[in-house]
């Protein structure tokens, strides 16, 4: 090993971290996993699988629905998951709290219900260069429907959002601000306090996209000032198929159901159907029951660390990465915004990002390669795609020397 | 620092012909006075290859380019097709696609490679056949086929084509 990269020292215990996530133990081949794509989707603890296998093969009826202890077990657990995810975040009633199968689902239920009902033509939406495709393409669909406006606030060149570029952008007409929390392409963590005072200064509801936010930064939903934060659970260490959209208790109240089925109802008859009260009038049909449940079994873990630590351990990840790539001859780092979480794009000279991430690949190092969902952005950034390192609690400061000296070898075999 | 060999199969990927295909692409422009014209799109990493192509009377590839950003599996195949098919039948150029999308996919044997890359002049079998190195990479198959689809549909006379189909 180069000596003269002074490596940070981490108090954080993240060996200890590493033996919750069984999957870390495993080589590719042939070389030790070293899993640098938590932005894409997290590794789960054994915590959050012991859970869903419990469910499974103990505790599983549906729920809402039968007068039996099985039943009322699960409806029980799925409903306690849904104060998890209250607490979290700290909302002020399991009311606010949607499930939804993920982000995405949940960003389409606020632009089918809410947006359908609320905007008219002329009205415009404001969005970020940054945006995921989630957070682009259903606007796009409402735009198409109703004659709404889509105006794009630019990013900077080291990929920050300046709040007063922002606040051209916005105006008399906007009525609702979609933005990312935190980019998962740039990392780049966005002033979204001050995008709420300007959205709310000119009477528009904000909608946050918290899938990396609500993973690298503590989320206070009442503190953040926002109208709509939605995430989705794998990527917050839980399993795939169950997201969370939170609203404000009164916006839940007036938009009207996303999709029709069982559990969304008062009482139906073939003149008229009732719609039941928030949150179940948006939970029609049934639910990802055990992925909440493992959802919750994420969160519990989460709470039994320290939060702070965590987060200074992926700051310090960060930072040494950051150094370390920009080190490597060729290697230009994309996202530079001093606000940022543990998510790295970078570009080297000569070497496509695809070839790239094939080549560290070989070296059990796994990456993501290409546009990221977020083709915008990069036009914005003058590049058709990025390398990406993204961390997550359990990485290491030898993990980024493994990407570092697998890209030296990638040279080698690319150049 | 303690540096293992490289493995056989990143070797056999991105061998020699490989890296000089993508770093110097042959034909990569568009050709002036072409007769067809599409783009092929790989919506998984956001590489688009435009190929174009003048295509005679009597059904022969007159000239032929392309334009576009992609990997160097993508590129490679696309500088390699360019010169394999400059002044072959269209016939003959259908018929290396199906050669080339099976070689990639390990349809065909690699004995039987060069058999199966006959239409093409034997300096070009020879360079094409190192794209079988792709076989050991399911994700970069559409990466090396997709400026062949992007042919298809210049020669189809359809516009568009993505590796999704």
């Amino acid at each position: 090993m180069n000596k003269s990269f002074a490596k940070p020292v981490s108090t954080f215990d993240v060996a200890n971290i590493r033996a919750d996530f069984p999957i870390l133990a495993r080589t590719v081949h042939g070389k030790p996993l070293v899993f640098l794509d938590s932005a894409a989707s997290a590794q789960k603890p054994r915590q959050v699988i012991d859970a869903v296998t419990k469910v499974y093969s103990q505790e599983y009826a549906n729920v809402h629905r039968g007068a039996y202890y099985l039943s009322e077990t699960a409806t029980a657990n799925y409903e306690a998951a849904r104060e998890k995810v209250r607490a979290f975040i700290n909302a002020r009633s399991v009311s606010e709290i949607v499930f939804t199968k993920g982000a995405t689902e949940a960003i389409n239920l606020v632009a089918a219900t809410y947006g359908r009902a609320f905007l008219k033509a002329g009205d415009e939406i404001v969005l970020t260069a940054v945006e995921h495709h989630s957070n682009i393409v259903p606007w796009q669909l409402l735009r198409d429907a109703t004659g709404c406006v889509l105006r794009i606030a630019p990013v900077s060149p080291d990929g920050s959002i300046d709040i007063a570029e922002f606040a051209k952008v916005i105006g008399p007409k906007t009525k609702l601000v979609a933005i990312a929390h935190v980019s998962n392409v740039l990392g780049t963590v966005l002033p979204v306090r001050e995008i709420a005072d300007l959205a709310h200064a000119v009477g528009a509801k904000i909608m946050l996209d918290g899938c990396q936010g609500i993973v690298h930064r503590h989320v206070d939903v009442q503190d953040l000032g926002c109208d709509f934060y939605v995430f989705s659970g794998h990527k917050l260490y839980g399993p795939t198929g169950i997201g969370v959209l939170w609203a404000r208790a009164a916006l839940l109240d007036a938009m009207p159901p996303y999709q029709g089925g069982g559990d969304m109802i008062d009482t139906v008859t073939f003149a008229k159907t009732t719609w039941a009260q928030p949150p179940a009038k948006f939970e029609a049909g049934t639910p990802p029951i055990v992925q909440a449940i493992g959802l919750g079994a994420a969160i519990d873990y989460l709470n039994s660390l320290d939060r702070i630590a965590v987060a200074e351990h992926e700051d310090a990840l960060l930072r040494y990465a950051m150094t370390r790539l920009a080190q490597i001859p060729g290697v230009r780092l994309i996202g530079t915004a001093p606000h940022k979480a543990a998510v790295q794009s970078f570009v080297m000279e000569g070497a496509h990002p695809h070839d790239l991430a094939t080549v560290l690949d070989r070296h059990g190092v796994c990456v993501r390669a290409g546009h990221h969902c977020a083709q915008p952005l990069m036009e914005a950034l003058g590049v058709t795609a990025t390398t990406r390192a993204s961390f997550g609690l359990y990485n290491t400061m030898e993990e980024v020397d493994a990407l570092a000296n697998a890209l030296v070898r990638a040279q080698e075999v690319l150049l | 620092m303690n540096v293992a060999p490289l493995s056989d199969d990143l070797r056999a990927l991105y061998q020699e012909t490989i890296l000089d295909h993508a770093k110097h692409p042959r034909n990569a422009r568009l050709v002036e006075h072409h007769t067809c014209k599409a783009q092929g799109n790989n919506p998984m990493c956001g590489d688009k290859v435009t190929v174009t192509a003048q295509v005679t009377d009597d059904g022969r590839l007159q000239a032929i380019g392309f334009e576009g950003k992609g990997c160097a599996i993508s590129i490679a195949s696309a500088s390699m097709m360019t010169e394999a098919l400059s002044g072959q039948s269209v016939a003959d150029a259908r018929r290396l696609f199906d050669a080339v999308h099976d070689l990639c996919t390990g349809k065909v044997e690699a004995t039987a490679v060069k058999e199966k890359l006959a239409p093409a002049a034997a300096d070009s079998v020879d360079k094409l056949a190192s794209l079988s190195g792709v076989r050991q990479f399911p994700v970069r198959v559409k990466c090396a086929t997709l400026p062949w689809h992007a042919l298809i549909s210049c020669l189809d006379g359809k516009g568009q084509t993505t590796t999704e189909k």
